[in-house]
């Protein structure tokens, strides 16, 4: 079995490049040149540099000596919380901006949901000083405050997506259509393992550090590269792409994807992907998506908005097809009340993304001296306001 | 014979395409548009599969695809609206939409069907070439249909041909790198890239589509080609009219 892309673009079944000719040249470019830049020795090295001086890697995997005597396992925390602006999304922005300059572009544009994405984009702009535009749900924008705000800081323009259900879908939709009319010059950064190929397979490659800093670190601590499970939430995937990657193939390795059940996946209110989606094309790829039975896709609902996408990732979809990776769902309430659980027990305040990670912990059933790692992909500073909200702590 | 096909024997200059959404204004209003155009006398009709996340559209298109929608519009439904068009019609129509909403209806269901009730070409535009080839053209040639691809000014030279070669109704080229949305003239950039087209004497006709929305623009295109496509100029009127048979017929012959 095989995990990997293919030289088409295709996970199994899910992938492709299904793009209007308009983005042809772009996405072609990318993909007779992503594998051969991202390999050469230079990029290689400012890459890694940039990771360690400027994002602050290899990030910790903190032993969870109280929540490990809660749930009666050996929990571990993949810190990607501690990543500069506060989530893995940087590992990827850093390694597109290289990416761009090496094609010459001069601008840049993203799409974001929470606005780690974007914040991780104008960041890197910023330091490599490029022009960036961000392009955000309105509804986001609302919840999401203090990353808009920072996002203005760092110098980028944030544009509100006005279509739709306002929120990741639609800004992605106006990215691509931003560069549908600016083919040229403007390089777009994709934020997860979505989007034609080569997008997914690139994504998961930058993201990839954080699997191969998990096998090192465990192997120090334990002896051992291999945990008995990975966990972590999927919205369009990448931080779960970057955490299994390097266990794929090791099948004793048990992956677990946590999708946000909003809601509940009875509701109608979810963004539960592999519950309630079926195959299908978005964003340029084929993969589970949620729609209705006449192909329109479904607006997805989910409190948060990292998590809040009608679809997942071709590779994460095919990890489902092949049962690869198990998935599961929590809700609204769950995620909220295990971040505040981990705030308590830990002092480490999630993202809420992340918080669907943890709510998984107590559906489980480990053996005293499993090896449990969860991927802990932001902090909690972003959704102050939704904590607040919440009110129940 | 296939209407295109037919068409594009007898006539090879000046064709008028226009395209327009299907259920929008109103979810009713497919069939007499239809007719108001072919009245006015354009050549081919290119109805809308309205679809939730049109990427390659702009915000005119855009706005129409979400009204059709809220409208009720479905393919099922246009289909049936389609069958209902060739009842009093009969000029070329071609169906032109995103793919996922043709997945989930099964493509050779659909062009099956589009097929029986009198469709004669396809456009497809996030429908990938190299896909076309290995999964539907079959499908779509013994369906007797025409598929339809884009080209962009940024589509390389060795691409048109294989994309001349895959075609076999007539070549959609898109005028700017752009979303579609009407535009009031050309650059002599454009011009240049229309001229290229021209001298590359293609297979298959052409036909110039995004920013034709007037006579000037539309007399530009036909210059270079068989043609023009109005979309978002049409789209536009559509929606501030109040007498669509009046307000078609002046239209299309401000354009002419
Ligand atoms: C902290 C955090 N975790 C997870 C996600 C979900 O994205 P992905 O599934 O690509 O990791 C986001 C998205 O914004 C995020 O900010």
């Amino acid at each position: 079995m095989t995990y990997a892309v293919d030289e088409k673009g295709y996970y199994g079944q899910f992938g492709g490049a299904y793009i209007p000719e308009m983005l042809y040249p772009n996405i072609e470019e990318l993909r007779l040149n992503y594998l051969k830049i991202i390999q050469e020795d230079g990029f290689i090295a400012e890459f890694d540099q940039l990771l360690k001086d400027f994002v602050g890697r290899p990030t910790p995997l903190y032993f969870a000596k109280r929540m490990s005597e809660r749930y009666k396992a050996k929990i571990y925390l993949k810190r990607e919380d501690l990543c500069h602006t506060g989530a893995h999304k940087i590992n990827n922005t850093i390694g597109q901006i290289l990416l761009a300059q090496r094609l010459g572009k001069r601008k840049i544009i993203a799409e974001t949901g929470a606005g780690q994405h974007g914040v991780a984009t104008a960041t890197v702009c910023a330091l490599m000083g490029m022009e960036c535009i961000v392009y955000m749900g309105k509804h986001d924008m609302e919840r999401q405050k203090p990353n808009v705000e920072r996002m203005r800081i760092l110098g980028t323009k944030v544009v509100p997506a006005l279509s739709g259900s306002m929120t990741l879908k639609d800004a992605t939709n106006q990215a691509m259509r931003h560069w549908i009319n600016h083919p040229t010059d403007t390089h777009y950064i994709i934020g997860s393992v979505v989007g034609p190929h080569p997008y997914p397979d690139m994504v998961a490659r930058f993201q990839s550090v954080i699997s191969e800093e998990i096998r090192n670190q465990l192997n120090e601590e334990i002896g051992n590269p291999f945990p008995d499970y990975v966990i972590a939430c999927v919205g369009g995937g990448s931080n779960a792409a970057g955490a299994f990657y390097h266990f794929l193939n090791d099948e004793h390795v048990q992956l677990i994807g946590v999708e946000a059940g909003g809601k509940g996946v009875d509701t109608g209110k979810s963004a539960a992907t592999t519950v309630l989606g079926k195959v299908g094309i978005l964003h340029g790829s084929k993969s589970l998506l949620m729609q209705t039975a006449d192909g329109q896709v479904v607006e997805p609902y989910s409190i948060s908005a990292g998590l809040d996408y009608p679809g997942i990732g071709p590779m994460h979809a095919h990890l489902f097809e092949t049962g690869r990776v198990q998935f599961l769902n929590v809700t609204d309430d769950e995620a909220m009340n295990a971040g505040i659980e981990l705030s308590r027990t830990e002092g480490i305040i999630p993202a809420i993304e992340t918080a669907h990670a943890i709510a998984v912990l107590s559906k489980m059933d480990f053996a005293p001296d499993d090896v449990v790692v969860i991927n802990l992909s932001g902090r909690g500073d972003k959704d102050l306001e939704t904590y607040i909200k919440w009110g129940k702590y | 014979m296939n209407r295109i096909k037919e068409l594009f024997k007898s006539k090879r200059k000046s064709l008028l395409s226009v395209y327009y959404t299907a259920g929008f204004p109103t979810l009713t209003a497919t069939i007499p548009i239809a007719q108001h155009l072919e009245k006015a006398g354009v050549d081919i009709i290119e109805i809308g599969i309205p679809f939730s996340d049109p990427i390659a559209d702009g915000p005119t298109i855009q706005e129409s695809n979400k009204i059709a929608l809220d409208n009720g519009m479905n393919l099922h439904l246009l289909l049936e609206q389609v069958r209902g068009i060739r009842k009093c019609v009969s000029l070329p129509i071609i169906l032109m939409g995103y793919l996922n909403p043709v997945l989930q209806f099964g493509f050779e269901k659909f062009v099956k069907e589009a097929a029986r009730v009198g469709v004669d070409g396809l456009i497809l535009p996030d429908l990938p070439v190299d896909e076309y080839l290995l999964m539907y053209k079959k499908i779509v040639d013994e369906n007797e249909l025409t598929n339809t691809f884009l080209i962009s000014p940024t589509t390389s030279e060795k691409r048109i041909r294989k994309i001349d070669a895959a075609s076999n109704g007539f070549i959609y080229a898109v005028s700017s790198s752009s979303t579609t949305g009407a535009q009031q003239g050309f650059s002599t950039e454009q011009e240049s890239y229309f001229k290229r087209l021209q001298d590359m004497k293609l297979e298959n006709p052409f036909l110039i589509g995004f920013g034709v929305s007037n006579h000037e623009t539309f007399a530009a295109v036909s210059k270079y080609s068989s043609g023009g496509i109005v979309g978002s100029a049409f789209i536009n009127l559509l929606k501030n009219s109040t007498d669509l048979d009046s307000d078609i017929t002046r239209f299309i012959k401000g354009l002419r």
